[in-house]
């Protein structure tokens, strides 16, 4: 009989031990910072995405198969600046796992490794959907990319310190793969440079600022407001004098607006894939900026 | 080495430096003019090079003016220093609410036939009603726990407190308790706050059963279990205050709650959660008005336990192509309730006393549908079965069932549409037209306006 119960409890502790032996559960907010982990972390992260690029992120809901996730989570890996706020607090509460509360080493932000655009003097909701923080759609200046990329290891590492020596080196070799990509996307954009463009949210902002496009105006009067045709006729009297030469679109915009628009300008809509997985070929982080370059350039030309 | 050594050396350096003396002095001039070139060429080279540094300098001055630094720049001091105490303020949200009501019944006779009433049921009055405003507080007290404040004030200016807790953040394995009043975890409407409503009221078998909403007065104990597959243990006790319990003068634990939950994904459009849950109950003299069968109106009470059920299931799909337009949200609850005890008929006067046993059910089933990005639609049918009741005065034949008009038995049934319009995340309009037949006699229609405003912190998305 005791050895019976030894032999279970032998049993139990070896089940308990070996997945920890395993993986780290990462659980990422968006498919951009799920990319980085898996790029950083390879076979030593085991990566759960919590919301796909079609999903307008500030709009989740905390599921159940959410919950679920973060209580196993060893890290979560989040944007930060308020750009989940609706759903994840809710989630890391009801996820009973206190490993993975802010201001736990487990609980990682990318804004914290940054210096947001936009940050707004002053708040109000009348001013719509703006973020006290700064602009939170930060991935798509591959420069961030880098800089949270370096921060990340020093979490990975510190996160699962038995395989640090693993992450520094995918991380050293993440930033040179990186910086030679940031060399050639650069060298391949600089006919996008100065090109006036309107967009839907102020989501591009990084992506402009980095290619030196010019961002001519919103089609959301205010973030987070659809327009009103009023605005829309305006627009369009605005535009006539300061043409756009496109209409940047993200997947999971509503495509009407911008569709509308585009015919009165006469400006193409381009569909940017925005996050990883927005479009078919941007699989990976390194496909998500060749795909918008190369879709930007098609549509410039 | 000594000192006779060191005069050698030094005789042998000037020895052989002597001879030179001479022919060095005529090459002084040579060197002179070479030095002199090489101080002109430097001064030349050293001036070109500071007009280049000047001209880097103005360049560079004048890129860091166009534009700002680059964001992979090190990040800056998280957060400007707080200035004044205000930083540790909690998050504070209010949430506004009010109805207009037209209903083609009288509101004061409204009831649900063939059950004991609750306390909060019906549509509530006629004309344009101020709901309830609701004051939240919320913060973490330390690193160890948070705890939460809701308020509510209602049209008549008194001040209830809808939920007072605190909570662990940092309990181990998953575990986690909460203490003092909030709503019971039990089904899933219960832990829904109005505002948070798809409807402006409640199902009927929350109201005929639960009294609108349970809210306990005690604590609770969560476990989620470490799958991937949500899967939720709770159990709370209390001090038994709210319907269908009452306050009981006996110490220790009254009354229990215990609700299991699960839950997970159906490819990437669907996430469900079902239910069960059992609360167990006491009440002693449970009081509810009616009117006999010489029309006084009399105070009956129950004493006795009440053991309710609970089966809950809801879904909700949104395409994971486009879930901006469309989104469905389905979700039914079952309910039911056994009462044993006693009940005491005009408690005030006569107080004659017998045996009471019933066994009701009810259950709702809703579907709401998102058909464009701020619109949605939505339908509800409820319906109730109070049983067969055991009432030992009537059996008896003391009393007769006409004495004892609202437990006549019945079938309350209605039919629930709604329009809803959010502006935004904050606001939401609401249009309700409800077919009501809980009295089981007379339908009533009614048919409501609604407006709820957020101000404030952010609210939670909860599933």
């Amino acid at each position: 009989m005791n050895r019976f119960v030894l032999t279970a409890c032998l049993a139990w502790a070896l089940a308990m031990a070996l997945p920890a032996e395993a993986a780290i559960k990462v659980l990422a907010t968006t498919p951009d910072w799920g990319a980085l982990v898996t790029e950083l972390g390879g076979d030593k992260v085991n990566v759960y995405t919590a919301t796909s690029a079609l999903q307008d992120v500030h709009q989740v809901e905390a599921k159940p198969s959410l919950v679920a996730r973060a209580r196993t989570a060893d890290l979560v890996v989040a944007t930060g600046a308020e750009l989940e706020i609706g759903w994840l607090p809710v989630l890391l509460q009801d996820s009973g796992n206190s490993r993975i509360q802010p201001g736990a080493p487990g609980y990682f932000e990318a804004v914290s490794a940054l210096r947001l655009l936009d940050i707004p003097t002053a708040v109000d909701r009348s001013m719509g959907d703006v973020h006290p923080l700064g602009n939170p759609h930060v991935q798509l200046d591959p420069r961030n990319i880098a800089a949270v990329a370096k921060a990340l290891t020093a979490r990975l590492a510190a996160v699962d310190a038995p395989n640090a020596q693993y992450y520094q080196s995918r991380g050293a070799d993440f930033q040179a793969r990186w910086q030679q990509a940031m060399a050639r996307w650069t060298a391949a954009a600089a006919p996008l440079k100065g090109l006036p463009v309107v967009v839907i949210h102020k989501d591009q902002t990084y992506l402009l600022r980095w290619l030196g496009m010019q961002e001519l105006a919103s089609i959301e009067p205010k973030p987070g407001v659809p327009p009103s045709a009023g605005y829309l006729a305006d627009l369009v009297t605005r535009l006539a004098t300061n043409p756009p030469k496109l209409i940047l679109r993200n997947a999971y915009n509503d495509p009407k607006a911008a569709e509308w628009l585009s015919q009165r300008v006469k400006a193409p809509v381009v569909l940017l894939p925005f996050s990883v997985g927005g479009t078919v070929e941007a699989k990976d982080l390194f496909a998500l900026f060749d795909d918008t370059i190369s879709r930007l350039l098609a549509a410039a030309k | 080495m000594g000192h006779r050594s060191r005069f050698i050396a030094v005789a042998a350096v000037a020895a052989t430096l002597l001879p030179a003396a001479g022919q060095a002095a005529d090459d002084v001039g040579a060197l002179r003019a070479e030095i002199d070139a090489i101080k002109t060429e430097y001064a030349q080279r050293v001036g070109a090079l500071e007009a280049r540094i000047a001209q880097l300098e103005s360049a560079a001055a004048t890129t860091a003016a166009a534009t700002p630094p680059p964001p992979e720049a090190p990040p800056p001091a998280a957060a400007p220093p707080a200035r004044n105490s205000t930083a540790f303020n909690p998050a504070i949200s209010v949430i506004l609410a009010a109805n207009f009501a037209n209903l083609s019944q009288d509101p004061a006779t409204y009831h649900i036939a063939g059950f004991l009433p609750g306390g909060d049921e019906g549509p509530g009055k006629r004309s344009f009603n101020l709901g309830e405003s609701e004051l939240s507080f919320a913060a973490s007290v330390d690193p160890y726990f948070m705890a939460n404040l809701t308020a509510a004030l209602n049209g008549a200016g008194e001040i209830s407190v809808e939920e007072a807790f605190f909570r662990t953040t940092s309990l181990p394995a998953g575990f986690s308790v909460k203490g003092g009043r909030f709503f019971s975890g039990i089904g899933y409407l219960n832990e829904v706050h109005a505002h948070a409503w798809d409807f402006i009221d409640q199902p009927l078998a929350y109201q005929a059963f639960l009294g609108g909403q349970y809210a306990q007065d005690g604590v609770q104990l969560k476990w989620l279990a470490p799958t991937d597959v949500f899967l939720e243990f709770g159990a709370e006790t209390g001090n038994g205050n709210s319907f269908p319990g009452t306050r009981l003068t006996r110490n220790g634990l009254n009354g229990a709650a215990l609700f299991v939950h699960v839950g997970s994904d159906i490819g990437d459009s669907i996430g469900w959660r079902a239910g069960i849950s059992w609360l167990d109950q006491s009440a002693e003299d449970r009081a509810y008005e009616d009117v006999d069968s010489l029309d006084r109106l009399v105070t009956n009470a129950f004493t006795g336990t009440s053991k309710t059920w609970i089966v809950d299931a809801t879904l909700k799909w949104k395409p994971s192509d486009d879930p901006l337009h469309r989104g469905l949200k389905l979700q039914a609850e079952y309910l039911q309730r056994t009462e044993e005890g006693s009940l005491a008929y005009d408690v005030t006067d006569s107080n004659m006393i017998g045996s009471y046993h019933s066994r009701q059910s009810g259950w709702y089933v809703q579907g709401v549908y998102q058909f464009l990005p701020r619109w949605r639609f939505g339908l509800r049918y409820d319906a109730l079965d109070s049983g067969n009741t055991h009432i030992g005065l009537i059996e008896q034949g003391v009393l007769t069932a006409a004495d004892f008009p609202l437990l006549r038995p019945g079938s309350p049934s209605r039919i629930t549409t709604m329009f809803d319009w959010s502006l935004s995340e904050f606001s939401r309009l609401r249009a309700q037209y409800a077919w009501d037949d809980a009295r089981d006699a007379q339908v009533d229609h009614e048919f409501m306006l609604q407006y709820i405003f957020a101000l404030g912190a952010h609210g939670a998305h909860k599933f």
